[in-house]
């Protein structure tokens, strides 16, 4: 689960992370009250999408009075930030994050995160602050501070040392470097968190360590410990069909080909979705329907799948294992009834009672093209979509 | 031979009683698996599907002398389940769970490189050797007793290879899911070490998937290591960066952890790779035709 800047640095300031005094806005006005609050004599405006780069696409503006902090308010609210992360089409900025602006002296990068690799959380910093790790790791990997985090003795004084001498910081933040990487390890434990990442993390000219960017994202299987999360959660900034089928715990991800994939298991609707692309096809999304899918949950699966206005075909791709084909061709029959399906539907059945299954569909008098394997079902429901090459 | 699990592996079923402990037990059960035991909280004492039920697992490893559990537990009890079974000292262990949450799986793994017990999993459908034993919640009827060893990160997609091999009248050695999350107790090297070493399996399948390096290190070990012809695959070729495609581990982060990357990788090993996931059997069944050493 992603958040934005600002809920994450309210997370973070709680468990005594440093950040800058602020506050998040939704329109002109508040934005130059909140700017006449804080009273500095500079301000910072920061859009607030779930999406990186916004410094560079003009998501971040300085103001030196609230009049000019509304005007750029006014041009940002409602307007469109394209990023590196948006994609062409963009993100409408709907909340800005109005800030004080601090004496920077230099930056930081500065992250903890579950490594798979090292099976553990692991510390991660940086001298050049500011910059996407990933390109550092690219250009510079000897310039990547890396510390492995054991769980069963956790954060110690030594992780903080290693890393204050590693960067070559100067005596009074190096001394606040435990307390900042104390609390953003607590926060990061008690949240359930899969990252936290403050980029840049800025040492300001009276020596303090301030957290000027942070980047939250929670473990979603750990979401039922942390109920509250779930007023953090920007419906905004979802896709709307991907939200729906949240609502009915089916795994889609909207995709922008013409052939909408239904398919039980993740590694098999990847696959799926691979096949129709190697067979000259583009897939409409993923959809993992899971092991236990009901008649009803066939049913809402193929309503999402059909509220996507490109999809000119549909493939259910299923094997059955625990789920049995006799009773996926039923809900399969009962869906295409109800919602009066009129685009081609390609059904490729394997394992547990499909042969009951195959005879439900053929007999249904609906008109159903059912496929003898994977490649047969790819090239069929392409060739239905008219998207062969 | 086979890996991990055979005839004589005794099992202990965590959450034997319940609806999805009951239903899979009973497959396995069906399949000639020796279920010597189950494990529910507070039915002790009492037998389910002709089996013994104790209150936990030390007891239950203790009176039968399981050497092997299986969990049916919901996620949020997952990491509990698999420190009691490492607590009694059980040497394998099987969590089928999907939605463990990450930091409960560092604190598992820090417990298990402290013991003798190997985990597989959380989120996978287990383990079966064709005609021997199956832990785990995939369909019995599709495997067939051979030697080829099947290792992968997911669950249908496992049983699409498998049916695909019997198909072809090539049966399979150990079957093996290590699961789809980001962090598991055992991974593709390890398994693939096994292959190597068992004398029942002559040729492997290792299907992998988008996310971490895991494929990666193992290609590298295969090169390294390996003699026994591999075919492999990698689902995700065309899943979206940034996007977590269903498993917990499905996701290109950074620009890391493409099926690009992954598939340069298991080239450079001199592994056979399948681009079509339609492909699988067929191309084993080329490597076999083409290969020296006696078919499988």
């Amino acid at each position: 689960m992603n958040i934005h800047e600002y809920q994450a640095k309210a997370i973070l300031a709680k468990f005594g992370v440093p950040v800058p005094r602020g506050e998040a806005v939704r329109t002109r006005e508040d934005a130059r009250a909140a700017a006449e609050r804080l009273g500095t004599s500079v301000v910072v405006v920061k859009a607030q999408i779930h999406a990186g780069g916004r410094g560079k696409a003009g998501g971040v503006k300085i103001a030196h009075s609230p009049d000019e902090v509304g005007l750029i308010a006014e041009r940002m609210l409602g307007g469109k930030l394209v990023t590196a992360q948006t994609g062409p089409e963009g993100r409408i900025v709907r909340r800005l994050l109005v800030e004080e602006g601090l004496d920077i002296q230099r930056e930081l990068y500065l992250s903890l995160l579950v490594d798979r690799a090292a099976r553990a959380p692991v510390l991660v910093a940086s001298a050049a602050g500011g910059m996407e790790i990933e390109e550092v790791a690219k250009q510079r990997p000897e310039a990547i501070f890396r510390e492995v985090i054991r769980p069963a003795t956790g954060l110690q004084p030594f992780h903080a040392r290693k890393l204050a001498f590693g960067l070559d910081l100067p005596p009074a933040p190096a001394n606040r470097t435990l307390p900042l990487l104390e609390s953003l390890y607590r926060a990061f434990l008690e949240t359930d968190a899969t990252l936290m990442e403050i980029n840049p993390c800025v040492i300001t000219g009276d020596g303090r360590l301030v957290a000027l960017d942070a980047k939250v994202n929670f473990d979603d299987n750990a979401l039922y410990r942390h109920p509250e999360f779930e007023q953090l959660r920007d419906f905004d900034e979802e896709t709307p069909l991907e939200v729906e089928a949240s609502k009915f715990k089916l795994n889609y991800i909207k995709l922008d080909g013409t052939i909408a994939c239904m398919v039980n298991g993740a590694g098999l609707a990847m696959a799926t979705m691979d096949i129709i692309k190697l067979t000259g096809g583009n897939p409409a999304n993923f959809l993992d329907v899971g092991g236990d899918a009901s008649e009803a949950r066939v049913k809402n699966a193929f309503r999402i799948l059909l509220s996507d206005p490109r999809v000119r075909a549909v493939f259910v791709n299923v094997f059955g294992g625990i789920l049995r084909c006799d009773m996926l061709a039923r809900g399969i029959v009962n869906s295409a009834k109800e919602l009066g399906i009129r685009i081609p539907v390609v059904v490729r059945m394997e394992g547990t009672n499909v042969e009951n299954g195959k005879e439900i569909l053929l007999r249904s008098g609906l008109n159903f093209t059912v496929a003898d394997g994977m490649k047969d079902g790819a090239e069929k429901v392409v060739a239905l979509a008219g998207e062969a090459r | 031979m086979s890996v991990l699990v055979d005839k004589n592996t005794r099992v202990v079923v965590q959450g034997l009683t319940g609806h999805e402990g009951t239903f899979h037990a009973q497959q396995m059960i069906d399949y000639g698996t020796k279920v010597v035991a189950g494990v529910t909280p507070g039915k002790g004492g009492t037998e389910h599907l002709g089996v013994p039920v104790f209150n936990t697992v030390a007891e239950a490893v203790e009176k039968t002398g399981a050497n092997a559990a299986l969990a049916f537990v919901p996620p949020a009890f997952a990491a509990d389940a698999i420190l009691e079974d490492v607590d009694a000292g059980v040497p394998f262990v099987v969590s089928i769970a999907e939605g463990v949450p990450l930091l409960d799986m560092v604190r598992v793994v820090a417990a298990l490189e402290r013991s003798t017990t190997r985990l597989l999993g959380p989120n996978c459908p287990g383990i079966i050797s064709p005609g021997q034993a199956k832990l785990g919640i995939m369909p019995g009827f599709i495997h067939q007793r051979g030697n080829v060893g099947v290792v992968s990160r997911s669950g249908t997609l496992t049983y699409e290879a498998v049916a695909q091999l019997t198909g072809l009248g090539i049966g399979q050695s150990t079957c093996v899911g290590i699961g789809g999350d980001p962090i598991t107790g055992t991974n593709f090297l390890d398994i693939i070490g096994m292959f190597q070493d068992d004398p029942e399996t002559h040729s492997i399948v290792m299907i992998g998937e988008i996310g971490g390096n895991a494929e990666e290190v193992a290609a590298d070990f295969i090169k390294k290591n390996v003699t026994k012809p591999v075919v492999g695959f990698i689902a995700g070729q065309t899943a979206p960066p940034g996007r977590r495609m269903g498993h917990a581990g499905a996701i290109i982060s950074g620009g890391q952890g493409t099926a690009k990357e992954k598939y340069a990788a298991l080239r450079a090993a001199g592994i056979h790779i399948v681009e079509s996931p339609a492909e699988i059997g067929a191309t084993m069944a080329r490597v076999l035709g083409r290969s020296s050493r006696s078919p499988a």
